[in-house]
């Protein structure tokens, strides 16, 4: 799915200068624990969390994470602003909750990590 | 967005050019010097000027205010007309639509769709005409910034990935070292952001850096966390055929190394815990992401930890030591 649909799913509003609206994106990982993102995130995927500080986009950063999206109309500091302009990371702000950003998006098909079959 | 998407065009291409849409400014590719005729000026001057200049359209400004465009259609209705001797100001389109110098070149994209107009006048904040934007500056503003970043990274990535074969000696490894400042959460993750970045310029496989810049940025986290007043040092030695990320400071040590192996097992601070660390994962994660581990840890004393990721990918991964 592209980036743009999913901002548009999650009602989000872009707030960085980087867009990347094209990428296609299968996964998502929520998280407000960072090292559950560097442990478990699938590279490509983008995060929702609850966090705004610029350790999120470190560690999106290393963990190859390509887009953060903040829940509850959260709005990071300038700091993890410039920190994800000069990462090339896009930041998105969304009004749903992470129970509904996660559900509206689980509904849109789009997945967490591969689970293996059993 | 107002962005045309084609799809059958690479993802990688679009991206970036998408993503220089909305970074470069308007003003970064408008035409600034811009040649202007007056109200008075008549439709044949009109002609001669857009055949001399072979352009499609000329601002009309009166006493330095812009107060129309007139085009290349305008001039063909005046011949067909029959009427060549007409003056601008009875040909023109008055109040052209304007786009601001410092908007995002996304919005003029928009704009040219919407309006489906050849040209549009670009004024400052102010609202003095500073220049003029046409599709095939857009284009060429963008090409221009895409060569310039292709031949800027070309250099970059050759240099780097050639370094090994280049340098002569029975061992060759790139040594980084950086210090890390005792609870300086502020700086923290700058080394191995570093780390990543030259790892990204030598060319070596992502998955294989994802892995060490993982276990990096845990350790990094740790020696702010963990450690005393000195911090402690994270150093990268980049060989032909490993990775080997080392973490050195000098206390307080680790009670329990099984203790604080365990997932969920942490003595970090709530302070920490706020940022989204200190779950007792640190030390799980590392492992995670070696081939080999190495810890020394004396509750009281220094401690040492050696993280060895192999550049072939083939090879198993979780061949560790104990």
């Amino acid at each position: 799915m592209k980036f743009r649909e999913i901002i548009a799913i999650v009602k989000g509003e872009l707030i960085t200068k980087i867009a990347k609206l094209d990428m296609d994106v299968t996964h998502i990982s929520a998280a407000d624990l960072m090292s559950d993102v560097l442990a478990f995130a699938e590279p490509e995927s983008i995060l929702l969390t609850g966090l705004c500080n610029p350790q999120v986009v470190c560690t999106a950063e290393m963990a190859d994470i390509v887009a953060i999206i903040f829940v509850r109309d959260k709005k990071p500091p300038p700091e993890t602003i410039s920190l994800a302009e000069e990462e090339r990371i896009p930041l998105v702000s969304t009004p749903y909750s992470m129970f509904e950003a996660c559900g509206c998006l689980y509904q849109a098909g789009l997945r967490d990590i591969h689970i293996p079959d059993e | 967005m107002g962005i045309q998407n084609n799809s059958a065009i690479p993802a990688s291409q679009i991206t970036r050019l998408h993503e220089l849409v909305y970074e470069l400014e308007i003003s970064q590719v408008m035409t600034r010097e811009v040649i202007t005729v007056t109200p008075q000026t008549s439709m044949t001057e009109v002609r001669e000027i857009l055949q001399r200049h072979r352009i499609s359209g000329i601002p009309v400004l009166e006493h330095g205010e812009l107060v129309g465009i007139i085009s290349i259609e305008d001039l063909i209705k005046a011949l067909a007309g029959g009427e060549m001797d007409a003056r601008v100001g009875e040909k023109m389109t008055p109040n052209p639509i304007v786009l601001s110098a410092n908007e995002p070149l996304v919005l003029s994209v928009d704009y040219f769709n919407r309006y489906g107009f050849g040209r549009f006048p670009i004024v400052n904040e102010q609202g003095k005409m500073v220049g003029i934007l046409t599709p095939s500056d857009v284009t060429q503003g963008l090409l221009k910034k895409l060569e310039v970043e292709y031949h800027e990274e070309e250099i970059r990535r050759y240099r780097a990935s050639h370094i090994f074969e280049d340098v002569i000696s029975d061992h060759t490894s790139i040594f980084l070292h950086y210090i890390i400042a005792s609870r300086d959460f502020k700086q923290a993750g700058a080394a191995s952001r570093n780390i990543k970045r030259t790892l990204t310029h030598l060319g070596i496989p992502r998955p294989i850096i994802r892995r060490a810049a993982i276990a990096t940025y845990e350790a990094e986290i740790n020696i702010i966390i963990h450690t005393d007043d000195f911090g402690g040092l994270i150093t990268a030695e980049i060989r032909p055929d490993a990775i080997i990320i080392g973490a050195l400071d000098l206390g307080p040590g680790i009670a329990d190394v099984e203790q604080a192996k365990r997932r969920g097992f942490s003595t970090a601070p709530d302070w920490i815990r706020e940022m989204g660390f200190g779950a007792g994962m640190g030390l799980t994660n590392i492992e995670k992401c070696a081939d080999e581990m190495y810890l020394e840890s004396p509750f009281g004393s220094r401690t040492t930890l050696r993280v060895t990721i192999y550049m072939d990918e083939h090879l198993p991964i979780g061949r560790r030591e104990a």
